[in-house]
């Protein structure tokens, strides 16, 4: 029996039975669909974080006080905090010679009004050097100028949103907002730039950061972002920080630095397992659904008993039904599968259009796999209906029953 | 062409043995037209199923064209069957979403014979049994006697050297089952061997070897002048 006629045959089959082979198919189908529409989603979700990472600025360090004992981990939230990180020690880091830059960053909250309007404000205060490390981009005027970080002028640069709550439609530059009990005057107001992993930049006003330590009192920085020169320089700086930070701190080590590679990593890695898990319970659709195609295919031997047993007294060698009933299950199967493929690419092409900051992609080992398991389900599971099959005996099958 | 030496057939029903066949010898040359006759159960239909290699003789020898069967490996047997015998059924067993055409084209399919010279041997096969205008019916638009001229058609489409028919009026009213034994004796003319099992006591007198059984034994066989 030549390939071709078998698989004719199996097609024929196939077509005999209209309402089994569809239900089939959209098993199979929604199996294949689901597993590359959610490695889509998880894909998509690993690029999406990386966007913003990169968004965010490259080759970034950032340096918390307190010690965490995990290298590269998200940044300790309950940390002790044994020596203040300070504005002296973020300007000490300055000298490092493959830094590019260095903003020191002091976060707080505080009431900010102007005429008779009031709003609790997040207050960042930094310096000039935050612009280029964040990748800021103003709509109004400008950011705040460069020079000694330590003289706490009265300026502040507005987010978008702040800018709109405060002043409406109205002009706000060279206007003199009130922070807490101090007059600041508006230079700037920032474009409406997206949040950037969980900092919202159009909901923040910057000041000065000497301004922004006497506002809130203290000595101690929120953290230190660090820009270094290239990415291979990255890991050197790192060093470095520790080095200056721990001469200055009676040598004690009681920072933290980060690199943006090692954040970067860490939610790689998290988003890569949640991919693989995802795909793992949409590939038990695809099991699901190879049950039912053993299923529809033992009922399918059932109903054609007589079939077999005519094709047996016709001649037909068992190897022949074997393959035949194989072949059934196969195309049924790649059938599924390729309707499943062309769902799951209008689901993630649909998805794409309604959410276009999404990087949503069908990754190719993803397609592959699904191919390929709804491929080898329909072997694996149409074997065993098959075997009955070839099995069966010619006289018992065509007796009258 | 055909010879059984001793033939058994036991089916093991519970405890108790049941000989469908029992010591059975038999020899028929090429070209031979026998009617098997005798009540039911007398094993009629084991013996043709036998004789087609559909079944295998619990003891005893069955060689066919001088070759014994009964060493011949299950493939060996299918292609046996597929080059040498064409079977007809009472119930006609065609394949129901397929065509005449395409169920008279399933032994030449399995046989591996390439497309073109199918469908040559299909029309030829659709001709000489009449029903070219039906090829393209399916069998639930076939009366019974267009049916089991399908079914014959699709027995003879290899060229066998015997067909066997099992109650192949079985099912059909006087009329079309004297056209189906019609079209049958004339493929005999041709010199293809016909065994023929029936019921009907006219169908079976009219060939020229008759042979009776009852309980598994060859009670009666008889040749005609
Ligand atoms: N698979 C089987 N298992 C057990 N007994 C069987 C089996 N097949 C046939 N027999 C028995 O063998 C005997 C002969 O059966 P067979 O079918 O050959 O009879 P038959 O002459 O064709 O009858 P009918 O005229 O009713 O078709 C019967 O007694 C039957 O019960
Ligand atoms: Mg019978």
């Amino acid at each position: 029996m030549k390939p071709e006629d078998t698989v004719r045959f199996g097609m024929r089959a196939l077509f005999g039975y209209p309402a089994r082979t569809l239900l089939v198919l959209l098993a199979m189908a929604m199996g294949v669909a689901s597993v590359i529409l959610l490695t889509a989603l998880g894909e998509g979700a690993r690029r999406y974080v990386a966007q913003e990472f990169t968004s965010l600025g490259t080759h970034l360090l950032f340096v918390l006080p307190g010690r965490s004992e995990t290298v590269g981990g998200p940044p300790p939230l309950l940390a002790s905090t044994p020596r203040d990180l300070t504005l002296e020690d973020a300007m000490a880091l300055t000298r490092i010679p493959s830094v590019e830059r260095v903003a020191p960053v002091s976060v707080g909250a505080a009431p900010v009004s102007w005429r008779e309007r009031h709003r609790e404000v997040t207050l960042l205060g930094s310096t000039a050097a935050l612009f280029e490390i964040r990748q800021l981009a103003m709509s109004q005027g400008s950011f705040l100028p460069a020079g000694d970080p330590f003289r706490g002028e009265g300026i502040a640069v507005l987010g978008h949103k702040v800018k709109r709550e405060l002043f409406g439609n109205r002009n706000a530059l060279g206007e003199w907002i009130r922070i807490q009990d101090r007059r600041f005057r508006v230079i700037g107001v920032m474009t409406p730039k997206g949040q950037s992993l969980g900092m919202d930049m159009s909901d923040t006003a910057v000041i000065p950061v000497a301004s922004a330590l006497s506002l809130f009192d203290t000595e101690s920085l929120f953290r230190i972002i660090l820009q270094a020169k290239s990415r291979q320089t990255v890991d050197r700086v790192k060093d470095s920080v520790i080095k200056v930070i721990r001469e200055r701190h009676e040598g004690e080590d009681d920072i933290t630095v980060i690199t943006q590679d090692a954040i970067l990593s860490t939610f790689d890695r998290i988003l890569s397992t949640m991919t693989l898990t995802v795909t793992g319970i949409a590939a038990v659709s695809l099991v699901v659904a190879g049950i039912l195609i053993m299923n529809v295919m033992l009922i399918s031997v059932s109903q054609r008993r007589t079939e077999i047993g005519l094709l047996k007294a016709l001649g037909a060698r068992s190897a022949q039904i074997l393959r035949l009933f194989l072949t059934e299950a196969s195309v049924l199967s790649m059938a599924g599968a390729g309707i499943g493929v062309a769902i799951g690419y209008a689901g993630a092409w649909v998805l794409a259009g309604m959410f276009p900051a999404f990087p949503l992609q069908v990754p190719l080992w993803s397609l592959a796999a699904a191919v390929l398991t709804a491929l080898v389900n329909g072997l694996i599971f149409g074997v065993i209906p098959a075997r009955r099959a070839s099995y069966l005996d010619p006289v018992q099958a065509l007796a009258k029953r | 062409m055909i010879r059984l030496l001793d033939v058994d057939r036991v089916f093991e029903v519970g405890e108790e043995p049941v000989y469908a066949l029992k010591a059975v010898t038999l020899s028929m040359t090429a070209g031979t037209y026998a009617s098997v006759m005798g009540p039911s159960g007398s094993g009629k239909s084991t013996l043709l199923n036998i004789i087609g290699l559909l079944d295998r003789p619990s003891r005893g020898k069955y060689l066919l064209e001088d070759v014994d069967t009964t060493h011949l490996s299950d493939d060996e047997q299918a292609r046996v069957r597929r080059e040498k015998i064409g079977f007809v059924f009472q119930f006609f067993h065609l394949v129901p979403r397929l065509t005449a055409a395409e169920n008279i084209e399933l032994p030449l399919i399995l046989a591996g014979v390439n497309a073109g010279e199918r469908k040559d041997r299909v029309r030829e096969a659709l001709t000489s049994l009449g029903i070219r205008g039906r090829s393209r019916h399916r069998p639930d638009q076939l009366s019974g006697g267009q049916r089991q001229r399908v079914a014959i058609a699709r027995a003879v489409v290899m060229r066998p050297r015997i067909i066997l028919a099992d109650e192949p009026t079985g099912n059909l009213d006087r009329a079309s089952g004297n056209e189906v034994i019609e079209i049958l004796e004339e493929l005999n003319r041709t010199g293809i061997s016909l065994i023929l099992v029936t019921h009907d006591p006219a169908l079976g007198d009219r060939a020229s070897r008759k042979i009776i059984m009852e309980d598994g034994e060859i009670v009666s066989d008889t040749l005609k002048n």
